[in-house]
């Protein structure tokens, strides 16, 4: 499948900087990096504690600003674009899996799925309410839609996470640490839904971890080191 | 349902204890407003209802020689010209009115004018078989007075069929009548200079204004020219008006047409309606303070949801939802509170003034009542559901704003300020 999609660049990104803090306490967090991501394949972004990946990972999710450097998504430029249109995109091309699955909880998880897709508009209740239904089905979820988020465990918590990234077929999903918090079975569970349904529809996955077991699973592997890539990019 | 509409109703739903101090807030503010208006307004429109029921829209009386004279609009006649300049100083005051029919003739053109009723007044002493008081009579001509007062309504005891019918009959106030323990049928003497007259009391009058029931004996004027010894003229005329919201501009336009004094029942009673009006006010600045709670409340809970709801906000954010629909989540919970609020406070005022109109309280002086008299109005209700709005919003603004202005990034990174 990711030799089929080798030429398809969904995201792009070229000297990006990002500087944290102020004053003296400023801090050069990104020092020009550069990345490319391809559809259908999974990329993980190493490196120790405070290198720069999840600030990385943000900067490509359209959620922060950068300092420098520019990003493409889908071959549209959207570093020096307002934020509406960052954020519709956002909507339309990234969905996100964070280390705290971030579910709302006032929300079932039928609802929770649901929510990208409400925003986007695209679908009818019917529609959007049949599609989470098939997503928390594929994540292993489908007797437990209309359970509230407080009444999931984590690894459940995190795969209604995982099914709302999908919701509205995004063609990159980025995922901070998405098993950072889960014990070595539930990793294991979740990683590999994410990666199978992610290649099923060809979306590329831009991973950052610190799980060597993970990281040795994904396509790619990156290693950063005080705000930089390491090396050239090398596949597992 | 909209998505913004949707998350605004299930925060609120987590916050419940704390929404509901707000609406509470909202409940009573808006409740005691309209009570309050309510009530204040039913008073002021009972002292003008009387005061238009005993002594009319306009009096005419002192004629004064204008030395500067009244400027109209060039090309217009008196009646027809909308811009009057008219000066009050240097004017030389004649007391009374000399030709009262010539006057009433001139004042019939004037459209808004319904009745005019010729008053000659004099000063008595009442002697009856228990004591005897001053008091003062008001010649009048029954018919025409009745038209430009609530005389018909303000009967207490007798009829006015008896005084039609009774020679030497008198009407009596209701609070001399008690003073001088008389009833209808039962006479008594009126002095003026050196006349001393039997009359016999018909009928017994309640205005309800301490002022006029405890003073006044309404007598046939051509009875009243012959006690008082004034074989012509009158002392007033007391003129009913179809709108007597126009009476200031009226007075103005007869003053300066007829040159004879001409006040408004507005400018009568000044004094009385600037009280009202201050009344009405106070009482609307301070039931507001539970609106100003109100606010308070809510900007308190909209800003404790912010804060433990920013993960939330960030999560909504990186989906897609644009900061305008962050701002709206949060303006939506306050309007949801509002609306509840809004129409329970309406309801609750509106049974508040209702139970208060049926509470007995016993009221002399300014007018006659026994219950609490309330104005039914819309715009209590306007006013009321405004004030709330106004004081919300602007407290809901705030936080929904700073909710708005998260950054994603920050919030997920953990340095969200």
């Amino acid at each position: 499948m990711s030799t089929a999609y080798k030429q398809e660049v969904v995201l792009r990104c070229e000297g990006l900087h990002r500087y944290l803090g102020e004053g003296e306490g400023r801090v050069h967090v990104l020092r020009g990096v550069s990345f490319e991501a391809y559809r259908g394949n999974v990329y993980a972004i190493v490196g120790p504690s405070g290198c720069g990946k999840s600030t990385l990972l943000y900067q490509l999710g359209l959620l922060d600003r950068t300092d420098g450097g520019q990003i493409w998504l889908d071959g549209e430029l959207m570093s020096n674009s307002g934020d509406a249109e960052r954020t519709a995109a956002r909507n339309r091309h990234i969905g996100f899996v964070f280390q705290f699955h971030f579910l709302m909880l006032e929300f079932t998880a039928l609802e929770n799925v649901m929510m990208p897709m409400r925003k986007a508009g695209r679908l009818t209740n019917e529609q959007m309410t049949q599609r989470a239904r098939e997503l928390l089905s594929s994540v292993g979820l489908g007797e437990k839609t209309h359970r509230l988020g407080t009444q999931l465990s984590g690894g459940e918590q995190q795969r209604v996470a995982v099914a709302r990234a999908l919701a509205n077929e995004p063609s990159i999903i980025l995922a901070d640490e998405p098993t950072g918090n889960l014990d070595q079975k539930n990793s294991s569970i979740v990683f590999d839904l994410l990666t199978r349904l992610a290649k099923e529809n060809g979306q590329a996955i831009v991973l950052v971890t610190h799980n060597n077991e993970i990281a040795k699973r994904c396509d790619y592997v990156r290693p950063m080191r005080d705000g930089e890539f390491l090396s050239p990019e090398t596949g597992s | 349902m909209s998505p913004n509409f949707l998350i605004a109703l299930r925060f609120l739903t987590a916050k419940k204890r704390a929404m509901l101090m707000s609406l509470s807030c909202i409940v009573l503010g808006v409740g005691l407003f309209i009570v309050t208006q309510a009530t204040t307004s039913g008073f002021e429109n009972f002292f003008i209802r009387t005061i238009l029921g005993t002594n009319g829209a306009i009096r005419i009386d002192n004629k004064f020689q204008d030395t500067l004279g009244a400027m109209y609009a060039a090309g217009t006649d008196a009646g027809e010209s909308s811009m009057i300049i008219s000066n009050r100083e240097g004017k030389k005051l004649i007391q009374g009115i000399d030709e009262p029919q010539l006057l009433i003739n001139a004042l019939r053109p004037f459209g808004n004018v319904s009745g005019i009723s010729q008053v000659l007044t004099g000063s008595v002493v009442v002697e009856s078989a228990f004591s005897e008081a001053d008091a003062k009579v008001f010649g009048i001509a029954l018919d025409d007075h009745v038209a430009v007062s609530d005389l018909e309504d303000q009967i207490v005891g007798g009829s006015l069929a008896d005084y039609r019918v009774t020679p030497q009959g008198l009407l009596v106030g209701s609070i001399l009548a008690e003073r001088l323990r008389l009833e209808p049928g039962d006479s008594l003497t009126l002095q003026s200079r050196d006349q001393r007259r039997r009359y016999t009391v018909t009928t017994l009058f309640e205005t309800g204004v301490g002022d006029i029931d405890e003073a006044r004996i309404y007598m046939p004027i051509g009875e009243a020219r012959s006690l008082l010894k004034q074989t012509s003229g009158a002392s007033y005329l007391q003129i009913g008006l179809f709108d007597p919201d126009r009476a200031p501009y009226d007075a103005l336009l007869m003053e300066s047409t007829l040159a004879h004094s001409a006040t408004s029942w507005q400018e009568r009673e000044r004094t009385w309606l600037e009280v009202f009006r201050a009344l009405r006010l106070s009482s609307a600045i301070t039931v507001s303070v539970f609106t100003l709670i109100a606010g308070l409340a809510m900007f308190n809970t909209l800003a404790m949801i912010v804060m433990e709801k920013t993960k939330d906000i960030a999560i909504l954010r990186s989906m897609g939802f644009t900061r305008e629909d962050v701002l709206r989540i949060f303006l939506w919970q306050a309007v949801i509170v509002l609306i509840i609020g809004a129409l329970l406070g309406c309801l609750v005022g509106a049974g508040g003034t209702y139970a208060v109109s049926n509470m007995r309280v016993r009221i002399r002086g300014i007018f006659a009542t026994d219950t609490f008299i309330v104005a039914w109005s819309m715009w209590h209700y306007v006013a009321a559901v405004t004030t709330a709005v106004v004081m919300v919003m602007m407290a809901s603004v705030v936080p929904a704003r700073r909710a708005a202005r998260l950054e994603p990034g920050d919030v997920i990174r953990g340095t969200a300020q």
